[in-house]
């Protein structure tokens, strides 16, 4: 593998809020022909062969784990799964304690999910493996938000001036985040809609839209990302109960029809069907969650490509073996 | 028996109790002062000790009314003697050890343990301080009287929330008996829970779970309204916001006896800090935003802040060193706070020396109805020598402390401690 000053994205992927605009497209531009690989029949090419990659999951993940775990096979890298539920207090081993262990190991990347904001960062400030985070805590998703973006320039052929509106518990949302930065940045509008007890108090500061009302958020928007809602969300007192959101803040197909234009439905999943989004919306003609899902493996391709120091014009190349 | 001697010659006496401001010299007898002025003649006398104060303020010992000693419990990361000499370093010649030991301070079995550990230590006088409540659990009053009988000086349940209004109120009207403060962390439960840095764009960015300044606020007009209708005296520990000096102010308007303190981090660090989710900026108030430190500041200055305080706060290095969620909250603080005070406060203008002095040992003295705190003849000779122009970077490997956790590291700052005296005995003297 080669250093981490040759990376176009320096040495880890933490999150979006970091990376500059030209990042972020060469990182949708690199993904592209990526995207033709897991069409083959064979899907596999020589690119990471002989580099070693451990999948960190502190939180339980089957879409993520998966759609990174396919992405580093496709790139014949080698890959090691960790799953580990519950905080690493309760594993009994610090995560400083992991990460001296990965280091010692000579890994060459780790992907880590975890249940706190900065656990990502604190593992790249220890080690020199490159990391990428797979979500930490309510802070940030950057694949996601990356996959998120990759499938609206895919309908829409742009992203600037595209209005997009984040839809539900943006307040615990790393999606949401990775999302407000990586579409700002790339020259979309951005919105949240969502009861005000799931918005962080000072939403007003990250210059985003706010819609109090989701008939409003649909009227906006080219395109709305719907957020799962959380049992916990509503055991912990923030919302009265899931039917009432369902009534309120529910994307359905009735809301959707009102609108002045056609609204494009992306979800994160996984979804709770008649809570924050009706049936027959995820199934529906506007729904790309599907697209989103295929679009998570080329995007991952391109994070780990781009990481491990391959050069961006040489990807196209890099699909047949060279790097 | 001969008469023990110390002559500090030459140095700034400052002294805002008795409103000296002189270049002169302070006579130490018998650690009690004996006299002091422009030049205080010993003759021919050749039993004296001398300490050359050139260049250097002379003031009354400084006294920090919170800090956490960690004695009995968790001795790893601090004890009565480590954190008595770290104080000793720091200027500090009296500290307040608050109660939220393990077990808790809240007899006075425990208060008499912390007195023998410092009599033993030989160097900051350390005062205990007694839980307000048994066990800190917040249900029943620990016994004050007998607590006070054994040394403590005040009461408090800091660490956590009095969240009870009522046992809030009998412990104002119980301590009246004691004549004793009662000092408070004011936090509201259930708005702070789970909260890990200051509720604003900064949390909202990192994604981790805030406490907003109401939680504080409510809380200190609580506790306010209480020693109004009880005529008990509350003292506020480690405010925070710029509410919070809004509401002091309306109370000490009004005559309710309310006193509050500030630390050395709220009055220079901002939430900012705990940017790349640093742990050692992590601390209960959390770092606000620029504007409550702007009142803070204008508060200590208009004398609505009566006290800085360090709430020193030592961990072992392992326990900061993990997810910013689960690292526990504090920072040490004797060491820094006097050149974080005057790095931030006096350098800029804010205050001046002699204010400072005010708020680091005059008027916790007064506050806390402590020995010291003044150089009037005849009190007890605890004094403070600094150098208020010194640079030097901060090097945690140095400390006295066993706690290493400080947001300052690295950092260039202004004001050095020379010597520190207590008794009349020298217990600290800087060495290059």
């Amino acid at each position: 593998m080669s250093g981490a000053a040759a990376a176009p994205l320096g040495k880890d992927l933490l999150g979006l809020e970091p990376l500059t605009a030209e990042q972020i497209t060469l990182i949708l531009d690199t993904a592209e022909p990526f995207k033709e690989i897991s069409e083959r029949a064979i899907k596999k090419v020589p690119t990471l062969r002989g580099a070693t990659i451990v999948n960190l999951f502190f939180e339980a993940s089957t879409r993520t784990r998966i759609s990174f775990e396919f992405a580093e096979k496709r790139l014949s890298a080698d890959t090691v799964n960790v799953a580990s539920t519950g905080s690493s207090v309760q594993k009994g081993e610090t995560l400083v304690d992991t990460a001296r262990n990965l280091e010692a190991m000579r890994i060459d990347m780790v992907v880590i999910r975890h249940g706190a904001s900065g656990a990502a960062q604190f593992l790249a400030d220890r080690i020199e493996s490159n990391v990428i985070n797979a979500g930490d805590g309510t802070h940030e998703h950057p694949t996601q938000g990356l996959l998120d973006l990759l499938t609206l320039r895919d309908h829409f052929k742009r992203l600037d001036g595209l209005k997009v509106c984040i839809v539900g518990d943006v307040l615990h949302s790393r999606v949401a985040r990775s999302n407000i930065w990586g579409l700002k940045k790339v020259g979309a509008h951005v919105a949240v809609c969502g009861p005000r007890s799931l918005l962080p108090n000072a939403i007003d500061e990250l210059d985003v839209e706010v819609f109090d009302r989701v008939e409003d958020a649909i009227d906006w928007a080219d395109a709305l990302n719907v957020l799962r809602l959380q049992l916990e969300r509503m055991q912990a007192g923030y919302i009265p109960s899931l039917r009432e959101y369902n009534r309120v803040f529910g994307v359905s197909r009735e809301r959707l029809e009102r609108a002045p234009r056609d609204v494009v439905i992306l979800h994160p999943g996984p979804m709770n069907r008649g809570v924050e989004i009706d049936s027959d919306v995820a199934d529906g003609p506007f729904s790309v969650i599907l697209d989103q899902v295929t679009n998570g493996v080329a995007i991952r391709m391109a994070v780990l490509y781009l990481l491990s120091g391959g050069r961006p014009e040489l990807a196209e190349a890099a699909k047949s073996g060279g790097r | 028996m001969s008469r023990q001697l110390l002559l500090l010659r030459g140095g700034r006496i400052l002294d805002p109790s008795t409103h000296t401001d002189l270049a002169g010299d302070v006579l130490i007898a018998d650690g009690k002062i004996e006299s002091l002025g422009e030049r205080v003649d010993i003759g021919d006398r050749d039993d004296v000790d001398v300490l050359d104060c050139g260049g250097l303020v002379v003031a009354p010992g400084f006294i920090d009314v919170h800090c956490h000693l960690r004695e009995p419990g968790r001795e790893d990361v601090e004890t009565v003697a480590t954190g008595a000499r770290a104080a000793a370093a720091g200027g500090f010649t009296a500290v307040c050890a608050m109660p939220n030991t393990d077990p808790v301070t809240d007899n006075q079995a425990a208060v008499g343990f912390i007195i023998r550990q410092a009599a033993r230590a030989r160097a900051a006088r350390v005062y205990p301080i007694g839980a307000i409540s048994l066990g800190q659990r917040g249900e029943a009053l620990a016994e004050f009287g007998e607590m006070v009988g054994a040394g403590a000086v005040a009461v408090s349940d800091d660490g956590k929330p009095v969240a009870s209004a009522h046992l809030m109120r009998t412990a104002l009207e119980y301590a009246r008996t004691f004549g004793i403060p009662v000092a408070d962390h004011c936090e509201e439960p259930t708005l702070a829970a789970g909260g890990a840095m200051n509720e604003g764009i900064v949390s909202a960015r990192l994604g981790l779970k805030g406490v907003p300044n109401e939680a504080e606020e409510i809380m200190a007009i609580r506790d306010i309204l209480l020693a109004r209708r009880t005529g008990g005296h509350v003292h506020l520990c480690h405010m925070s916001t710029r509410g919070s000096v809004e509401l002091i102010r309306w109370g000490k308007e009004r005559g309710i006896a309310v006193t509050a303190e500030a630390c050395p981090h709220h009055l220079s660090l901002t939430e900012e800090a705990v940017e790349g989710y640093d742990t050692n900026a992590k601390m209960n108030p959390p770092l606000r935003t620029a504007a409550d430190v702007e009142a803070l500041r204008q508060a200590v200055r208009d004398g609505t802040i009566d006290v800085i305080a360090t709430d020193h706060a030592p961990h072992h290095y392992d326990e900061k060193e993990r997810e910013f969620a689960d690292a526990p909250n504090g920072i040490v603080g004797l060491e820094t706070a006097l050149a974080v005070n005057i790095t931030w406060l006096v350098a800029p203008g804010i205050i001046d020396l002699a204010t400072l002095v005010e708020k680091m040992a005059c008027a916790p003295a007064r506050v806390f109805h402590l020995p010291g705190g003044t150089l009037r003849r005849g009190g007890v000779a605890d004094v403070t020598i600094f150098d208020s122009d010194a640079e030097w970077t901060v090097d945690p490997a140095r400390f006295r402390s066993k706690g290493r956790n400080t947001p300052y590291s690295g950092k260039r700052l202004r004001g050095r401690v020379h010597f520190t005296i207590v008794d009349g005995q020298l217990i600290h003297r800087y060495e290059e």
